[in-house]
């Protein structure tokens, strides 16, 4: 299968993993390598680079590589300054580019995620921004230079799936960058939705480091990812409001 | 036999205390006794609503310690005329908001599962139990045989009970661990002088793999997890018993003593040995406690303080015998130490004194990462 490039670097899985709510590091690396991902969030202000068996020393022992996030953020300043910072500490220029506008229903703040987005692009950070699931912001946001849009399918650890499939349609449609979908997902059919939908990549963190079984999750998530994506390519059939069988009725023996 | 123990916090003080009334001929090595996370931490003696996912051995090892600690404190107290503040009156955790009871009536199938007794509580029921609680808190569960300790009068009273049983106090730091044929011999401390030594059991918390002459992964990852802990202080009863609460997804606990102190605690943050006391830390503290009792604004800021957990990479303690012969680890008690050290204690000191271990102690072996590292 053809593999997920972004910015122009190949990547070996179209699961892209987050890290918030393991329980702990051996449930959390348990769960990375049953994913099969091949990049893993990671939010800057909660972790220090420096500290030693931190979820940054098990993603390098995993060889997965590190997607540093600005969550937590609520303005383009601190969002930038976060960026700055993880850039500085991990010595990559990617950014997964999160500015919350508040901590009830944690949706990105449209005019703060644009103008920090402005900001990292002509910093020559290469930005993955967590948007809504509005086509008109994601196309802006392609538009002012991001290598990827990363719409919400609902609020991060809701696992309310994908609430409105159509957006997310009418943003793949339109999108000449990777679409990833972020947040919201709960189990692996949305994920396999979110892949039949033309998405070219799934992030989640939540479904599966709060599973009651997360490595069986990921397992589960990895394989929903490609079964949504052959599916795609497959190519579905229409819906028709009446049965047709599936084998022939004609040249059936008579007595 | 020589015993030396490095590092004396609770779980090295207590199994100080254990082996010396075993008979060995103990030393503790540390520069500032019974000063790190066991003079921060609240308290809380609580397996039941601790509990997660996948660490059913942790539960067990949390009830063995729960069920043991009223001999133990009593024990204690008696040796040195110490109170601990030990309190066995239950813990209430409530919900929030319906998000949160959803995620607490898991929990409560969860333990129910296992078989632990707990009692599902309505709003109302909860706000009888603790009538400061917010109106709009919308159930709870009560452990009835959870309670609370109070870590700043049992980490003295231990040191007491070290000091009556002749165990030796070195106030200084250990540096290395010395070994001859490849077994401990004795720790060196950073002075240059070096403690000979049987046996050694390093104990050291979240610092345990920062001593020389440790052949690599001898005593395994233990990480600093940085928690901020508010001291507030009440003239008139607040709360009755230690409360838990789930408040949009954050949890926060308040834990009373007898003289009005009330603690509330903790932030779970991974930020290596770091022990800044930040705004945002007591501002998400103070936001979910005013949330559940909105009362709490009222009440006297007494102290706030940041002390770092040892986090094993499961969570658990790494307890028992190293690859290396003679040297022992007692470390990454995480967020359970305090819960978890009268087990601790005798578990250690029976693999020190090579007495009959407990059987609960067999899934907290130091070896159980080994695979993994490889990998």
């Amino acid at each position: 299968m053809e593999k997920l490039v972004i910015a122009g670097e190949e990547l070996d899985s179209r699961l892209i993993m987050g890290t918030g709510g393991a329980p702990s590091m051996q449930v959390l690396r348990e769960a990375l390598t049953a994913s099969g991902t091949a990049l893993t969030t990671v939010a800057m202000r909660r972790v220090d680079p420096s500290a030693r068996g931190s979820v940054l020393d098990v993603l390098a022992e995993c060889g997965i590589r590190v997607l540093p996030n600005t969550a937590g953020c609520f303005t383009a300043g601190e969002a930038v300054l976060t960026a700055k910072l993880a850039r500085e500490a991990l010595g990559t220029n990617w950014v997964k580019l999160e500015v919350i506008a508040d901590e009830h229903t944690l949706l990105p703040d449209p005019i703060e995620l644009v103008e920090a987005a402005e900001q990292l692009v002509g910093d020559g950070f290469t930005v993955l921004p967590y948007t809504s699931d509005d086509p008109v912001l994601a196309h802006r946001l392609e538009q002012i230079g991001c290598a990827a849009v990363m719409p919400l399918g609902s609020p991060i650890g809701s696992g309310l799936g994908i609430r409105n499939p159509h957006n997310i349609e009418l943003i793949v449609e339109r999108a000449n960058v990777p679409v990833i979908l972020d947040a919201g997902l709960g189990t692996a059919s949305d994920a396999a939705l979110a892949m039949e939908l033309g998405c070219d990549a799934v992030l989640l963190a939540t479904a599966v480091t709060r599973a009651r079984h997360p490595a069986r999750m990921a397992s589960a998530m990895r394989h929903a990812v490609e079964g949504g994506r052959l599916a795609r390519l497959a190519g579905r059939i229409p819906k028709r409001r009446y049965a047709q069988a599936s084998s022939p009725f004609e040249g059936l023996a008579t007595s | 036999m020589r015993i030396v123990i490095i590092g004396a916090g609770v779980i090295g003080l207590a199994t100080a205390w254990r082996t010396a009334a075993g008979g060995a001929a103990v030393t503790l090595v540390d520069p500032a006794p019974a000063s790190g996370a066991s003079s921060v931490a609240a308290g809380m003696l609580t397996p039941v609503s601790e509990l997660t996912y996948g660490e059913e051995p942790l539960l067990r090892l949390g009830l063995a310690s729960r069920d043991r600690y009223g001999a133990f404190a009593a024990e204690l107290e008696e040796l040195t005329g110490l109170d601990t503040g030990y309190r066995t009156d239950g813990i209430i955790e409530v919900a929030f908001d319906s998000d949160d009871l959803k995620h607490l009536d898991d929990l409560r199938r969860f333990q129910e599962s296992l078989g632990i007794p707990v009692e599902a509580l309505t709003g109302r029921e909860c706000r009888k139990q603790e009538p400061m609680l917010a109106p709009g808190v919308r159930g709870g569960l009560l452990a009835p045989a959870d309670g609370s300790i109070d870590p700043r009068r049992l980490a003295p009273a231990l040191l007491a009970a070290c000091e009556r049983l002749g165990v030796r106090l070195v106030r200084r730091r250990a540096a290395r661990i010395v070994a001859e044929h490849d077994a401990a011999a004795g720790v060196g401390l950073d002075d240059g002088t070096v403690l000979p030594a049987d046996r050694v059991l390093i104990a050291a918390g979240p610092w345990s793999g920062d001593l020389e002459g440790l052949p690599p992964g001898t005593v395994p990852p233990v990480r600093p997890v940085k928690g901020q802990v508010i001291r507030l202080r009440t003239r008139t009863p607040f709360i009755r018993r230690s409360t838990r609460g789930l408040v949009r997804g954050s949890s926060v606990y308040l834990v009373p003593r007898a003289d009005g102190e009330i603690v509330l605690g903790a932030t779970q943050e991974e930020l290596g040995f770091d022990t800044r006391v930040t705004a945002g830390g007591l501002w998400e503290l103070l936001r979910d406690a005013r949330e559940l009792l909105p009362g709490i604004t009222e009440l006297e800021f007494a102290e706030v303080t940041a002390g770092l957990r040892p986090g094993s990479p499961d969570n658990a303690p790494v307890m028992g015998p190293t690859a290396m012969p003679g040297l022992f680890a007692g470390t990454g008690h995480f967020r359970n130490g305090i819960l978890l050290t009268p087990v601790s204690a005798d578990i250690l000191s029976a693999m020190l004194l090579d007495g009959p271990v407990p059987e609960v102690a067999g899934a907290f072996a130091p070896g159980r990462f080994a695979t993994e590292v490889r990998a």
